[in-house]
């Protein structure tokens, strides 16, 4: 029905704009005396009314329907007091499946079957009535709109000033994303952290949320909580695997940028560097595939050969892939900033008398280090937000340890293994990821803001 | 004197072979990033161009044993045939293939040779040909996951029986098969038109190619003009204050948020506050366009950038206002540069997986989705789910899921690099 009505009001809307432009016109010739604005304006106005406006009301409508739907088809319910609000909308969802011909239950068939009627008589009669408002309103200021256009109607400032304001509210969406974030997170993790104290998530080490369940609505025995909940083997598994992939990417990226900056032929460098950038844009779950089902029995191989116990899930594995997935962050970015050191300094440099190498470890390295380390943060922070390679190619289970051959498991992972299926939303299991989600954004921001101010306050200018 | 110089040689050799192996270290981190690209890519089609044909093992059906006359098919509806019972009469067609057995263990083996749904193999070639039928008709029968990996020479065969899905006397049928000419390929046509299933040689990517659309669509129906608008309103009518600080400050750091992140936001927000429906790509979409439009703004907003001003003030010098100089001059002057970050943000936005498994994309389902609000996979997540799967056929599929989405994302980006190639003006 929204696709119909939605259509029906663009469809409104060109007619009004050819409407608008005519009177515009008419008014022109008959009047002799000049409009104020381009006669085009007068459409765009006109159709500005009638789209805009039905709009709202549609969104508006359809965003408390719902809510008066459920009032109404309960009132035989709620009038019977008996009902808690649960249970209510359990009642709802009920009601609904009847009324689409799924019987489940026969208890109170009398209230239910009057609720089935009159939720499909409250539907066909809202739907009917939202078609009568909406296009009502829409021809109503199309109508308004249309004798309201005379020679003292600026139009142009008006339609103008929409758009203004559309592209700055456009703009805004932005902040709301952050705001939205930043609400959603914070308002599970502190109904999480008022179940579970703050300190014991910070810095407890036992992390198996799998152990609390919602016995009775609300009624959770404490000594589940307690114990339950210590994020430190997942910080320490997200160290872990994000040190792996810094140690694979940090000199394979670093060297790389320097060979194309310093040493590689233009030729050289026009290949090689778009074919090392396709690792940035392979998706990461196909590394997560590669990591699971190549490099992970290759490494559990290899180290079984050496003697070594080594997981089928080991830290190793999933660090490596995700290194070789960080390389191209490193490279690219490091490689402008090796270039952007002026050539007087290289050139000083040789002139001196020093080596290639000597020039790019004892004067271009130093001059870009701001810039490299910064690299190296927002690749930090890439590891640590990584999802799909850990969450295939790592440990589900949370054990502390700092061995690289057993199996970790990180932040994100838990993210995924938490929230992934059906969950019951009540409980401080579900609520505990959104406190895991909390640290990763925090940390990941911190890391962000640090790199620019790094980038930023010790960057040397040359000019 | 000599000494010294002898010093001096030496410690330039030093140098020198320093320099060498500072470059050789060089040449050998390139080669291995290069290395690793070409190994994933390798590995990846290596396992995955088999999923694109198929094992079809040939039975010759006497339609006869079903009715007297065939030619009565023609006057029966879809519906008739529907009512027909099949069963135990394509049981019996494909006994025909070795009519010596009669054990009923063997019997078993030798059906389970074929996929689960030959009965309806059946009854659907007997639909579409309903008015043709002949006394005996030959079909091709999709083989078992495993028959086809026999085929396909990626299931071992020399292992112990007990520790193969495929039994002995079933190797035994299949080799006679074979030799007898009925084993053969086919395009796996149904492997891109069909959705998920259970069973690894019946299931496809058709459901989660059509999510994969669906959910673009929605991030470039609302992303495109969001993007653009943030960017105009940024770059060319934003006042120097904090606010537009502050937006900017916020959408860089969007840029960098962990997409996890976004989909907890897509869970907490859109799923349960505003109530739209779980595991659909309507929503799916909207988490993923928050996540795209850093992108496509920053991309935009270069673009417009580079305008020159002179074109800006070309236009206000001659009586237009500020928004007619940038909507007619400005605007379509850098819409190249937008569209060039619009599809690299959509070719992101393609790839990406975790936000989708946290609004619940990672349902199982086997129709095809018709409209954006139908429950539906997508591409990428459609390998998370089969790379969770232990048989090995799925590990064929995955791999050839995985070509596919590479396949739709190098289009993407090639589009990219033509548009701007194309239509890029150099001032």
């Amino acid at each position: 029905m929204g696709f119909i009505l939605i259509s029906l009001i663009i469809l409104i809307g060109i007619t009004s704009y050819f409407l608008g432009n005519l009177r515009a016109k008419n008014l022109r010739t008959s009047n002799q005396k000049n409009l104020k604005s381009l006669s085009h304006y007068y459409g765009y106005y006109v159709a500005l009314w009638a789209v805009v406006p039905a709009l709202l009301i549609l969104l508006m409508i359809t965003s408390f329907k719902s809510f008066f739907i459920e009032q109404y088809v309960l009132s035989d319910f709620i009038a019977l007091g008996s009902y808690t609000e649960t249970e209510l909308s359990l009642l709802f969802t009920q009601i609904e499946n009847t009324a689409m011909g799924i019987k489940l239950f026969d208890e109170n068939t009398i209230l239910i079957d009057g609720a089935v009627n009159k939720l499909n008589y409250i539907n066909k009669t809202s739907e009917n009535l939202t078609y009568v408002t909406v296009l009502g309103f829409s021809g109503l200021l199309v109508l308004y709109s249309i004798f309201n256009i005379n020679h003292k109607l600026n139009s142009r400032k008006i339609v103008e000033k929409f758009l203004l304001v559309l592209y700055f509210t456009c703009s805004l969406v932005a902040i709301m994303t952050t705001v939205g974030i930043i609400f959603s997170l914070l308002y599970e993790t502190l109904r999480f952290f008022s179940q579970v104290p703050i300190t014991d998530f910070l810095f407890g080490l036992n992390w198996s949320p799998q152990r609390v369940f919602v016995r009775e609505a609300g009624d959770l025995d404490t000594r589940d909580l307690a114990n339950a909940f210590g994020a430190v083997p997942l910080f320490a598994g997200t160290f872990l695997i994000a040190l792996i992939a810094m140690c694979v990417s940090v000199p394979v990226g670093l060297l790389t940028a320097i060979y194309m900056s310093e040493y590689a032929s233009p030729k050289v460098r026009d290949w090689a560097k778009p074919i090392i950038e396709i690792l940035a844009g392979i998706p990461t779950v196909v590394y997560g595939f590669f990591a699971a089902l190549t490099v992970a029995p290759l490494v559990r191989d290899i180290g079984q050969g050496a003697g070594l116990t080594v997981s089928s899930e080991s830290a190793l594995a999933a660090g490596f892939v995700m290194g070789i997935m960080i390389i191209p962050f490193i490279s690219s970015l490091s490689d402008d900033v090796i270039k952007s050191v002026p050539q007087s300094l290289r050139e000083g440099s040789y002139a001196m008398g020093a080596t290639k190498r000597e020039t790019i470890v004892k004067v271009l390295l130093p001059a870009a280090l701001p810039g490299i380390v910064g690299s190296f943060l927002l690749a930090v922070s890439r590891a640590i937000g990584e999802t799909m390679i850990v969450v295939m190619a790592a440990g589900l289970n949370a054990k502390l340890t700092a061995n690289p051959l057993d199996a970790a498991t990180t932040i994100t992972t838990q993210i995924v293994v938490i929230l992934i299926g059906d969950q019951e939303f009540d409980s401080p299991k579900t609520q505990s990821a959104f406190a895991l989600g909390l640290t990763l954004f925090v940390v990941t921001l911190a890391l962000n803001f640090i790199a620019l101010q790094v980038v930023k306050k010790y960057t040397e200018r040359y000019d | 004197m000599t000494d010294r110089i002898e010093q001096r040689i030496n410690s330039l050799n030093k140098r020198l072979n320093s320099e060498k192996r500072f470059r050789i270290y060089c040449i050998g981190a390139m080669s291995f990033a290069l290395a690793w690209v070409l190994i994933l890519f390798l590995n990846i089609f290596s396992s995955g161009y088999s999923a694109f044909y198929r094992t079809v093992i040939q039975v010759d059906v006497p339609f006869l044993n079903l009715i007297e006359d065939t030619t009565q098919f023609s006057e029966m509806s879809s519906e008739d045939i529907n009512n027909l019972s099949m069963y135990s009469f394509s049981k019996k067609a494909i006994y025909r293939l070795f009519p010596d057995i009669e054990e009923k263990k063997d019997k078993k083996m030798l059906i389970r040779l074929f996929s689960i749904e030959f009965e309806q193999e059946i009854r659907e070639f007997l639909k579409s040909n309903k008015s043709n039928i002949n006394e005996t008709e030959t079909i091709y029968l999709t083989a078992s996951d495993d028959v086809d990996q026999v085929n396909k020479g990626n299931y071992p065969r020399d292992l112990d029986e007990d520790k193969r899905r495929i039994k002995d006397i079933q190797l035994l049928f299949f080799d006679d098969l074979v030799d007898r000419g009925l084993v053969s390929y086919e395009f796996n046509l149904p492997f891109l038109m069909r959705g998920d299933s259970r069973e690894p040689e019946l299931a496809g990517v058709g459901g989660s190619i059509v999510g994969s659309l669906f959910t673009i669509l929605v991030v470039l129906i609302l992303s495109f003009p969001i993007g653009i608008f943030a960017a105009i309103y940024l770059e060319e009518f934003a006042p120097k204050n904090r606010v537009t600080d502050f937006i900017e400050i916020n959408i860089n750091n969007l840029a960098a948020v962990p997409s996890i992140v976004f989909g907890l936001l897509g869970l907490g927000i859109i799923l349960n506050t505003f109530g739209l429906p779980r595991s659909t790509p309507l929503v799916g979409g909207i988490v993923l366009s928050l996540m795209t439009l850093p992108t496509i703004i920053i991309a935009t907003r270069a673009s417009l950038r580079a305008v020159p001003p002179s074109i800006r003030e070309g236009a206000l010098a001659v009586g237009a206002t500020k928004m007619q100089a940038v909507m007619h001059h400005v605007v379509p002057v850098a819409m190249p540069g937008a569209l060039t970050g619009t599809i690299i943000g959509l070719a992101q936005a393609l790839g990406e997986t975790a936000p989708l498994l946290l609004i619940g994309m990672v349902a199982f389902v086997v129709d095809v989705p018709q409209t954006p609000l139908d429950a539906s996979a997508s591409l990428p997540v459609q390998v998370y789910l089969w790379s969770e799967s232990a048989e090995r056929g799925y590990v064929e599929k995955t791999s050839a899921t995985i070509m596919m989405l590479l396949g739709f994302l190098i289009l993407m980006n090639l589009a990219a690099v033509l548009i701007r190639r194309k239509f890029e003006t150099k001032w």
